[in-house]
Formats: structure tokens, C-alpha cells, sequence
């Protein structure tokens, strides 16, 4: 069944982009829908029918060559079925908002076809991203990865007369090429390392791995840090985060739906994704582990800064984004794996949602983006007002503090921040810290975004703003399952994914020695050494079993630890979490408030505020409206020397020298030697015979001085 | 003894007998006869090299060892067989039509054919001079054959002459050789030349006015200068018959001379056919640019061809008289399609050889002009055609002999000899519109060309096992 869902969405987009002239526009896009409706369907039993084994189903051999061998084949575990949901679920629900959403466009023409274009690239993408999540080897993913590098870049640039969008689309995917090329490089050394590439040798070889030093940029590195370092490089690429991230803005001149399947709910959360499936490797590799905590929290901090003064509704969303991402990637670094599968998972409802309602509005209001020329549309979109409000009080997390009640992510948002609290390493107080504030801002600009949408007076063009009006069906329907996401995603999955501990190890499919471990952990508090050194021992014994087995993945199997993540012996945070302060937990509700009540008056009670700030502060609000001016620092520090660089290979290496060598060759020597050749044609028999005789003297004497010498 | 040795050169005799009893019939039948005759050549050609072609058993020899039919032998024989019996057949269309059809031509086309085979098996250089002024003087009459165009006398008169010289320069070479070494035999040569010690200065002049003499027939530079103005002068369907048959088994006879004879002095003769082939491909890519006549251009791509031919030649190796023998089939295969359709370049009946007629020829007649295009690329030896590999093979067997200055060379001349192929595709294709050629095309003609292209397409997958049969030839060649 899961190779079913990996494979339909492929056949649909070629169904799709090379069939629809046989079957038409319409058939074509409907075809791909359903196509994606049917491949969700099954995603959903999936889900619910797993048992918590981890399953590795081989379809064909794809590469073999030397030791390096990789196959077409499906991992089966919990992370994979939490991704095939979330991304089949949004991107059936996108595909159908598409149908109304990209049904007139007035980028293009009249009768020119761009709806078979734009659903096969999006069925695609949802091959590309699924055979990411389904890997069960690096290789795999990487091609999975690449794919969805691929889609986007062409979604980006879909409006491919826009020259704003082919160069969002050429920074997406040359920013992604340096975090590929991180990602490459993990692979390359967990090979050399491991000489393998399959997920199982590669776990059963991680405490090995920790106990290796790896010669990398003329130093000794610890083998297994380095490796988890590159691989989080390649994380941080596709995942935006800091130092990263500046395409992830840009890449909103794709269509909205776009932004909302690829820019927000799957593609930008594979890097949280890689490091969760990494986490057997990443739980020896502690310094990275901090390293990841330090990115996430100052992403989530940075980005939830930029985005308190965006005015364009779709960045506002993108650096939301951007912000979320970062505090997937603190509980990750923090050792809380399931809670950032939790944290993307609820993610993935709610920013979709919150997108296609953008989305929605965009389309009412003729395709204006900037909020400063919106205001009052409240009545005149209400179901998207609606589902906007269900989506923005689940990412500000809202709930009833202290319970389980509330929109997904104040459950998911708040075991984060209780989790970067328990954490043990260097950087998770900080991360705390900085993600408290984040809550706050995240609050503020998100109140701010449905404030200046849709309360106070019309502003901007009146002439869009009486013509503002709902949108069809096919567009709310999606808005409408995604706020039933928002709303309950959170209630319904906290058991499994945070909150109870046994069913969280039932759900990821984690051994019972581990539970014991974990009961015993909570009973003594400290880390018992009795079972740390017990695991390890296991994991000795498994290096064995996997060194005489050699590279064969059936067998490795066997002694690759189970579940879909993986706890070190001193990994208690998830425990500690549970066991936070009642300020803790109370914290980002009370930053939630703060972050409510300042939007609350400076766009509701006095909507003169903020310009007033921004002119006291004028550096502060430069500095922020210009996104800590990093595409300026990176424009002057790699673009123009690049540039500069290029241009002069290009001119002088290029022009000058190459095709200048080539072109005198092709149009000064050549002509010149075929018209000495032809003058020697004379036609005269006597020239001809002393040719020949010429000839034979010069061979003569050729061979004679060849043979002296 | 005598039967043994009338049996080894039966098919030489079986032809030679043949184009006596065509000139008896021709000269009794008269005129009318000249198409049958013709076609019965053709067909005897065709049955002869079967018959070679079948025929195996070993290595035999036949006038205590003078004339030698092996593996190597019968390879090339069956290739000048069938490249003559495939000119041939072309040409009875542009005989008739120019009223040159008598049949002493195809009696002088058999009697050529017979000197080649004579040639190709020679082991004794008296016997290789036999077969080489059998063939020479069929072709300076060929040549001539036009007697009231100014031009095909001309052509005649030239080829006569400095043929005349070449000849020369080989008895010479042979003089000096039987001075020095005491015999004409090969064998006898071969144990006198190289073998440890160097050769004398007697024997290596020898060796080079042998070169020179033969290098005459294959038109390698700079014993070329015959060649544009014979190819040009001389009617079509001789040109076609010189760019083909002849060539092979010039070819031929220098591997045999200078691997039986001089087997041991490689590294002596290497330096000659080195420089040999390196001024054949440079000229003949630099040459054909300028052409405006499609005959002329031709003469230059035969001599840029023969210098990748020689470059195999010139490893010494038996990989590179493998590569040799591959080469020259596929040369043979790509010329006769290309001149089966150059024979049909026509305006109001009249010939047309201006290469600028050919504009926009694709739409005048598409599946000629696809057919071409697949042959000029097949020559400018573009991958995947069948060219291509022909090209491979030598540029292999040079690299792996050492010449790889010379192979470097020969690629850079193969680039720029693409260029007058294409043009001809360009033309074809993108070229100015002109008045269109109209010759309508005899269904031999078309199957030639069809076939020639054919096999340049549906050749890649195995040569057609050329490849095998030429290493099991090259392996008796060279021991």
C-alpha cells in the first residue's frame, strides 16, 4: 500500500503534464486531485493501522556498485507515516484549492495553458517529497530531496514572464545547493564511515561511529559530530533556518498554494524530518546536538523579529515560518524528537491553513498583497475570517493553561518550550529564553496580521474593496478541514506524541528496554548507570552482530535499534519536560497575552502607534523591515565577488581567450591554409611530380635523421 | 604442384579468364551487347567475391610462395569485389545516358579488379608489380574513358604520367631492396631486415621509395596531387570505382609489404606512414573547405581518410591492421552510398557536381537528402554512426601503440574535416532555395544509397561482425 502511495502521485503527474492534450485541461487537473484524494485516503489508514514495527520493504534495486548499493525501497515506521499524512492530507487539500485558485489567472494569456503545468508539477513535488519521507537510505532521500528542490524551483518560478520570479527561484535553489552540499557531504562520510548508505547499518554503526576520529579540513574531528553536522547543513538549507533562510521569503512569489503545500506545511520541514530520522547517529553526536538548538532558537527568534513589521501578507506568513521551523529544531536539538514531529505536524495544519486563507483574501482583493491597503474585510470574507481566526489562535497557542485543552499549537508550541527547559545541553536555556520571546512576537505579528486584514476601516484602493468578495467552494472547503486541524490536531495526537509517555513509546515503536530505562529514570531521577550501561552494551554487541555481517541491510537489521527515533542512555528530556515548573508552562501563555494586547492596542485602540514608533525608532524598524540586512551583507559579501568573479571568466577566460582562440582558428588559420592548399593545386603536372619528389627527399631524410638519432 | 598452385589463385583466374572471353564476346556482339556485359561482370564480381568470401581454409601459398590467399588476403579481396561490383552496377545508368555505355569498360573494370586481387596477395615484390600496373594501366584507360571531354583525357593523361613516376619510384625501391636483402621474397626480406641489428641505409631507402610508390595509389600526401583533378575529370562512376576498390587494396598491399616484408623494422617505417597520415588528415581536412565541386571534395575527404587508415596502419600492431580492415569497410560502405547519389545530382539531364546546388534539397526530395545527411555525418565520424567507430578503432590502436601525439592530431583534424560535411548537411537543410536538381533516381541507385546509410545507422549495434572477422584477418596478417 505505501509503495501505492508512493508511486500514484508520479503516474498523476505525468497523467497530468504530458496527458491533458489527450484528455484535456479540465480531466487532466481533476485527474491529479483525485488521484491525490485517493493517495490521502490510504495515507490515513496507513496511520491508523500501523503497529509501531519498523518495516523496510525493498521495491528494486536502484544502484549497485562496489559496497555501495541502494534500492527503491520504503521504510515503514512511525516519522514515515506521520509525514505520509501530513503531506498527502495538505497537498490533496491544496490541489483542490488550486482548482479554484488557479482557475483565471491573469498572469497569463487568454488560452494559454498553464493548469496542466501547475498540477503536474504539484503532483510531482508530492511524488518527490513522499519518496524523501519513505527512504530507507540516504540516497533515496537525497533523489526525494533533490525532487522537491526541483518542484519548488519550478513552482517558484511558475510565472516565469515575472523576473522577480525566476530570481526567487534561482536564490531558492542555489541557497539549497550550499545546505545540498552539506547533505551530500554527510552522505559521503557516513558512507566512508559505515560503507553503507541503508538507514539500518548506518543506526546499528552509530555508537561505533561516536568511538571513531575522522580527519576532515586538515583536523581530527569526532567521526560522529561531523557527520551530523553536515547532514543538519543540508537540513538548514531546505529548512530555511538562519544563515540559510533568506530564499524562503523570496520564494513567495510562487502561487499561494504553493507557498502553502511547499513554502510552509512539507518541503521546509524535511530538515526537521532528516534530523528526527537521523536521531540514532545525532544522540552520539551531542556538540551538534547543541549547535542545532543554538540555529533553531535563534531562528525562531529572528525570524519572529523580521516578521513584527512585514507589511506583504504572504512574508508575514513566510518568516512565521521560518520562526516555527526554529522551534522544531530546538526540540529536536534538545533531544525532544517526537515533540518536533508534534510541532510539524500541528505546524502543517495551521500554516496551510493560514496560506490558502491568504490566499483567499489576495483573491478578493485582486490580487493585492500589502496589508497596509487592506482593513475591514471581515464581512466581506467571513468564512475566511473564520477559519483566518481558527488558524491564527492555534499558532499564537491559545488554550486553557495547565491542561491539555487547546489549539494545536498551544500543545504542541508549549511541550517545546517545556522541553527546551528540560533540555541538559549548553544552548537550551538560551533556546528557552529566545523561544518565550518568539511566542510573544509570534503572538503579536499574527494578531497584527488579522487586525490589519480584517478589522478597522477600509484602506487602499476603494475600488478593491467593493468588489471584495468570498471565495468558491473548491477554495473554502479546503480552509475549512485544515481549521478543523488547527483546532483539534493538537487534543486529539498530545497523548502519543508528548504527553503519556507509554503511549508515546508505543506510537514511535521504541523497545521496552528503553521504557524500563525511562521507569527507572523517573524513579531515581538522575540517569541510572546500571541501564545506560546496559544499552550500551547492547549496542557493543550489535556492532559486532552488524561487522560480521558486513554491509548486508537484511541482517544489519536486526541490530539497528528500534523505533522510528532513538534516545541516548542519558536522553531524559522528554521525561524532565513533564516534570517543568508551573511558571514554565505558563510562560508562553503569558507571552502569548503580552504579544495579544500590544497588537490589540497599537492596531485596534490606536492604529496612529506604531507608525509613532517606528519614527522614534527609526534604526530598530530599518533594521528589522530590512530582515537584519542580510540580503545586503550576503549581496556584498558572496554575490558581487561571485559576479565579479564570474564576469571575468566569462569576458576575458571565456570570450577572450577561448572563443577568441577558436574563432581565429576557425576564421583566420583555416581559410588561410585551405587557400595555400588549393593554390598548391596548381593544376601543372610538373608541380604535381615535384611534389613528389619533394615528398620522397624530405621522408628520405626524415627516416634517416629519425634512425641516427 | 601446378594444379595446386592454379587452384590457390582460382579466382584470379576464373576473372581473368572472364574478361577475355567479355572482350571476344564484346567484340563479336558489338555495341548492343555492352548493358549484358555490364550486368554479367557486375554478377561475376558478385559470385567471385562469395566465392572468396565462403572459401576458407587456412593459409595457402602458390608459386613457391610468391602469392600467398589467407585470412587477410580474402578479407580484402572481398571488399574490392564488392566495391567494384557495387561501382559498377552504378554506373550503367550514367553510361547510357551519356552514351559511353561500350563494353570494353567493364571488361577494364574486371582486368583493374583482377590486378587488385593479384596485388592484395602478393608476396614477392615482382608479383606486386604485376598486379600493380594490371590495375594501373586499367584505370589510366578508365580514366580516359571520356575521350571527347577535354577534362577526362586531361585527368587520364596526368594519372598516366605521374603514375608513370610512382611506378618508378617503386621499381626503384624494389631494386634497392632485392640489392640489399638478396631476394624479392618477403619472407627472404624480412629475415634480412630489422631482426636485432639495424637495417642497412640501402635497405631503409628502399623501404621508403616503396612507401612512396604505393602511398602514389592510396593518394596519402604528398603523393596526393593526382587525385582532386582525376576525381574531378574523370567520368562519375570512375570516380566512384577510384575512391573505392582501388584504395582497399592499395591499402592492402602497403599492410601486407610492410608487415611481411619489414615485419621487423616497426619502428622504422612507423615514422614514415606517422608523417604520412598526419599530412593526409590534416590536408584533407583543410583542403575540402574550399571545394565547390562535390567530385573535388570527395578527392579530399578519400585522402583525409586514407590518413586515418594510415594511422592505424602506422601502430604496427595487429590491433592496428584489425582497425585497418574496419576502417576501410566502413570507408568503402559510406563511399558508395555517396556516390550513388551523387550520380543522380542532375538538372535537365545534365550532371551537376556544384556542392551549392544541393540548397534546401530536403524539401525537393526528403528521404535522399536523410539519407545523405546520415552519410556526411557518418564521414565526419559522428557518434553513434558507424563512422564514428571507424574512427574509434585507429584512434585506439594509435593510443595504445604510443602515437598519442598522433591520435591527438587526428582528432583535431577529424574536427575540422566535420566542417565540409555538415556544410553539405546545412545546405541540404538550411541552405539557400535554388533550382531544384530533378534526377530521378534508378531503384539500384536508391538501394545503394539506402543501404549504405542504412548500415551506418543500424551498424552501431555490431558492425555487422566486421569487427570479428577483421581480428581473426589481422591475425594472419601479422604474426
Amino acid at each position: 500500500m505505501v509503495s501505492l502511495i508512493l508511486l500514484l502521485p508520479f503516474f498523476g503527474a505525468l497523467i497530468c503534464g504530458f496527458g491533458h492534450r489527450m484528455i484535456g485541461e479540465k480531466a487532466a487537473t481533476y485527474v491529479a486531485t483525485g488521484i491525490l484524494f485517493f493517495v490521502c485516503f490510504l495515507s490515513w489508514i496507513v496511520f491508523f493501522s500501523f503497529n509501531g514495527q519498523t518495516e523496510s520493504v525493498p521495491l528494486f534495486r536502484w544502484i549497485a556498485s562496489g559496497t555501495l548499493s541502494a534500492d527503491w525501497g520504503v521504510r515503514v515506521d512511525r516519522l514515515t507515516c506521520i509525514m505520509l499524512v501530513v503531506v498527502t492530507t495538505v497537498s490533496s487539500l491544496v490541489h483542490l484549492y488550486s482548482l479554484g485558485y488557479m482557475g483565471h489567472d491573469e498572469n497569463w494569456k487568454e488560452g494559454e495553458s498553464y493548469l496542466p503545468r501547475f498540477f503536474a508539477y504539484l503532483s510531482f513535488f508530492t511524488f518527490a517529497m513522499l519518496a524523501l519521507v519513505t527512504a530507507d537510505n540516504l540516497l533515496q532521500m537525497f533523489f526525494g530531496w533533490e525532487g522537491v528542490g526541483v518542484a519548488s524551483y519550478l513552482l517558484i518560478g511558475f510565472y516565469y514572464r515575472k523576473a522577480s520570479a525566476n530570481n526567487a527561484a534561482m536564490k531558492a535553489f542555489i541557497v539549497n545547493r550550499v545546505g545540498d552540499f552539506g547533505f551530500l557531504m554527510g552522505i559521503f562520510s557516513l558512507y566512508f564511515l559505515v560503507d553503507s548508505i541503508h538507514f539500518n547499518d548506518i543506526f546499528a554503526a552509530a555508537p561505533e561511529i561516536a568511538q571513531t576520529q575522522f580527519t576532515f579540513l586538515w583536523r581530527e574531528w569526532n567521526a560522529a559530530e561531523i557527520a551530523a553536522f553536515l547532514l543538519f547543513i543540508g537540513a538548514m538549507g531546505k529548512s530555511a533556518q538562519l544563515f540559510l533562510h533568506t530564499w524562503l521569503p523570496d520564494a513567495m512569489e510562487g502561487p499561494t498554494p504553493v507557498s502553502a503545500l511547499i513554502h510552509a506545511a512539507t518541503m521546509v520541514t524535511a530538515g526537521v524530518f532528516l534530523v528526527c530520522r537521523m536521531s540514532p547517529v545525532l544522540e552520539f553526536a551531542p556538540g551538534t546536538l547543541t549547535f542545532i538548538t543554538f540555529i533553531g532558537a535563534m531562528t525562531a527568534f529572528f525570524a519572529a523579529t523580521v516578521g513584527l513589521v512585514q507589511n506583504d501578507i504572504k512574508r508575514v506568513i513566510a518568516y512565521s515560518t521560518c520562526s516555527q521551523l526554529g522551534y522544531m529544531f530546538v526540540a529536536a536539538g534538545v533531544g525532544a524528537y517526537p515533540v518536533a514531529m508534534f510541532h510539524l505536524f500541528t505546524h502543517a495544519f495551521f500554516k496551510a491553513l493560514l496560506f490558502l486563507g491568504a490566499g483567499s483574501v489576495i483573491t478578493a482583493m485582486h490580487h493585492e498583497q500589502d496589508m497596509r491597503n487592506y482593513g475591514g474585510l471581515k464581512s466581506k470574507v467571513p468564512f475566511t475570517y473564520w477559519t483566518m481566526m481558527a488558524g491564527t489562535l492555534a499558532i499564537t497557542g491559545v488554550g486553557i493553561p495547565l491542561t491539555s485543552i487547546g489549539f494545536a499549537g498551544f500543545l504542541s508550541k508549549d511541550a517545546i518550550i517545556e522541553s527546551a527547559h528540560a533540555g541538559s545541553n549548553a544552548m537550551a536555556g538560551f533556546a528557552f529564553w529566545s523561544l518565550v520571546i518568539a511566542a510573544a512576537f509570534t503572538s503579536f505579528y499574527s494578531w497584527r496580521l488579522v487586525f490589519m486584514t480584517f478589522h478597522g476601516k477600509p484602506r487602499g484602493d476603494h475600488h478593491a474593496h467593493d468588489h471584495a468578495h468570498e471565495s468558491p467552494r473548491v477554495m473554502l472547503i479546503p480552509l475549512g478541514v485544515l481549521a478543523a486541524g488547527a483546532i483539534f490536531a493538537g487534543m486529539i495526537w498530545y497523548g502519543p506524541f508528548f504527553g503519556n509517555h507509554e503511549r508515546m513509546n508505543a506510537f514511535f515503536g521504541l523497545p521496552v528496554h528503553h521504557e524500563e530505562t525511562v521507569a527507572e529514570g523517573e524513579g531515581h531521577g538522575a540517569a541510572p548507570a546500571e541501564a545506560g550501561h546496559d544499552a550500551a552494551a547492547t549496542a557493543d554487541h550489535g556492532d559486532v552482530v552488524a561487522s560480521e555481517t558486513g554491509a548486508d541491510a537484511v541482517h544489519a537489521g536486526e541490530t539497528a535499534p528500534q523505533g522510528a527515533v532513538f534516545f541516548g542512555p542519558d536522553n531524559h528530556t522528554i521525561e524532565m519536560a513533564h516534570e517543568s515548573p508551573v511558571w514554565v508552562k505558563v510562560s508562553p501563555f503569558v507571552a502569548m497575552l503580552i504579544g495579544f494586547a500590544i497588537a490589540y492596542w497599537f492596531y485596534i485602540l490606536d492604529p496612529s502607534r506604531p507608525k509613532a514608533l517606528a519614527e522614534t525608532q527609526p534604526i530598530l524598524y530599518r533594521f528589522l523591515l530590512n530582515k537584519w540586512y542580510f540580503d545586503e551583507i550576503y549581496d556584498v559579501i558572496f554575490v558581487r565577488p561571485v559576479r565579479w568573479l564570474s564576469t571575468f571568466l566569462w569576458k576575458k577566460g571565456d570570450g577572450a581567450t577561448i572563443d577568441g582562440t577558436i574563432n581565429g582558428v576557425a576564421m583566420g588559420f583555416v581559410p588561410f591554409v585551405t587557400r595555400l592548399a588549393g593554390r598548391a593545386q596548381s593544376g601543372y603536372l610538373f608541380h604535381y611530380a615535384l611534389a613528389m619528389v619533394v615528398g620522397l627527399i624530405l621522408l628520405t631524410l626524415w627516416l634517416s635523421i629519425g634512425s641516427a638519432g | 604442384m601446378l594444379g595446386q598452385d592454379l587452384s590457390v589463385i582460382a579466382p584470379e583466374l576464373v576473372l581473368a579468364l572472364y574478361a577475355m572471353g567479355a572482350l571476344m564476346w564484346g567484340a563479336y556482339a558489338g555495341r548492343d551487347a555492352s548493358r549484358m556485359i555490364l550486368w554479367v561482370s557486375t554478377g561475376v564480381l558478385v559470385a567471385v567475391g562469395l566465392w572468396v568470401g565462403v572459401h576458407a581454409g587456412g593459409t595457402q601459398t602458390a608459386f613457391d610462395g610468391s602469392f600467398v590467399s589467407d585470412g587477410y588476403a580474402r578479407f580484402a579481396k572481398v571488399m574490392v569485389l564488392f566495391g567494384a561490383a557495387a561501382t559498377l552496377a552504378l554506373s550503367a545508368d550514367f553510361l547510357s545516358r551519356n552514351e559511353l555505355m561500350k563494353f570494353e569498360y567493364p571488361v577494364l573494370i574486371v582486368l583493374a579488379t583482377v590486378g587488385m586481387l593479384i596485388m592484395v596477395s602478393a608476396a614477392d615484390l615482382i608479383v606486386l608489380y604485376l598486379g600493380l600496373e594490371l590495375q594501373s594501366l586499367a584505370l589510366y584507360v578508365v580514366a580516359a574513358f571520356r575521350r571527347d571531354s577535354l577534362r577526362s583525357t586531361e585527368a587520364g593523361l596526368k594519372y598516366f604520367v605521374l603514375g608513370a613516376l610512382s611506378s618508378g619510384l617503386l621499381l626503384y625501391g624494389a631494386s634497392l631492396t632485392y640489392g640489399f636483402s638478396g631476394t624479392t621474397m618477403f619472407a627472404g626480406i624480412a629475415m634480412v631486415a630489422g631482426g636485432g641489428e639495424p637495417m642497412s641505409v640501402g635497405l631503409v631507402f628502399g623501404l621508403v621509395f616503396l612507401i612512396a610508390g604505393m602511398a602514389f595509389k592510396i593518394s596519402a600526401v604528398p603523393f596526393h596531387m593526382w587525385t582532386p583533378d582525376v576525381y574531378e575529370g574523370s567520368p562519375t562512376p570512375v570516380t566512384a570505382f577510384f575512391s573505392t576498390a582501388p584504395k582497399v587494396a592499395a591499402a592492402a598491399m602497403l599492410a601486407r609489404v610492410l608487415f611481411d616484408a619489414f615485419g621487423n623494422a616497426v619502428a622504422d617505417w612507423q615514422q614514415v606512414l606517422a608523417l604520412l597520415s598526419l599530412f593526409s588528415m590534416f590536408l584533407g581536412s583543410f583542403a575540402a573547405i574550399g571545394q565547390t565541386n562535390i567530385k573535388r571534395l570527395m578527392a579530399y575527404s578519400s585522402i583525409g581518410h586514407m590518413g586515418y587508415a594510415l594511422l592505424g596502419l602506422a601502430a604496427g600492431t595487429q590491433e592496428g591492421a584489425q582497425s585497418l580492415l574496419i576502417y576501410l569497410a566502413i570507408y568503402v560502405t559510406m563511399n558508395v552510398g555517396v556516390f550513388a547519389f551523387i550520380l543522380n545530382m542532375r538538372r535537365d539531364g545534365q550532371q551537376v557536381t556544384d556542392i551549392a546546388s544541393l540548397g534546401l534539397y530536403s524539401r525537393v526530395d526528403p528521404a535522399r537528402a536523410a539519407a545523405l545527411a546520415v552519410l556526411m555525418f557518418s564521414l565526419a565520424g559522428i557518434p553513434p554512426l558507424v563512422g564514428f567507430f571507424g574512427k574509434f578503432y585507429v584512434l585506439k590502436a594509435a593510443v595504445d601503440a604510443g602515437l598519442v601525439w598522433l591520435a591527438v592530431a587526428g582528432v583535431v583534424a577529424s574536427v575540422i574535416g566535420a566542417y565540409y560535411y555538415l556544410r553539405i548537411v546545412y545546405l541540404m537543410y538550411f541552405g539557400q532555395e535554388v533550382e531544384p536538381l530533378d534526377g530521378r533516381m534508378p531503384s539500384i541507385h536508391w538501394g545503394l544509397l539506402g543501404a549504405s546509410a542504412l548500415a551506418m545507422v543500424l551498424g552501431i549495434i555490431n558492425l555487422f561482425g566486421v569487427e570479428s572477422l577483421a581480428a581473426s584477418a589481422a591475425a594472419t596478417l601479422v604474426q
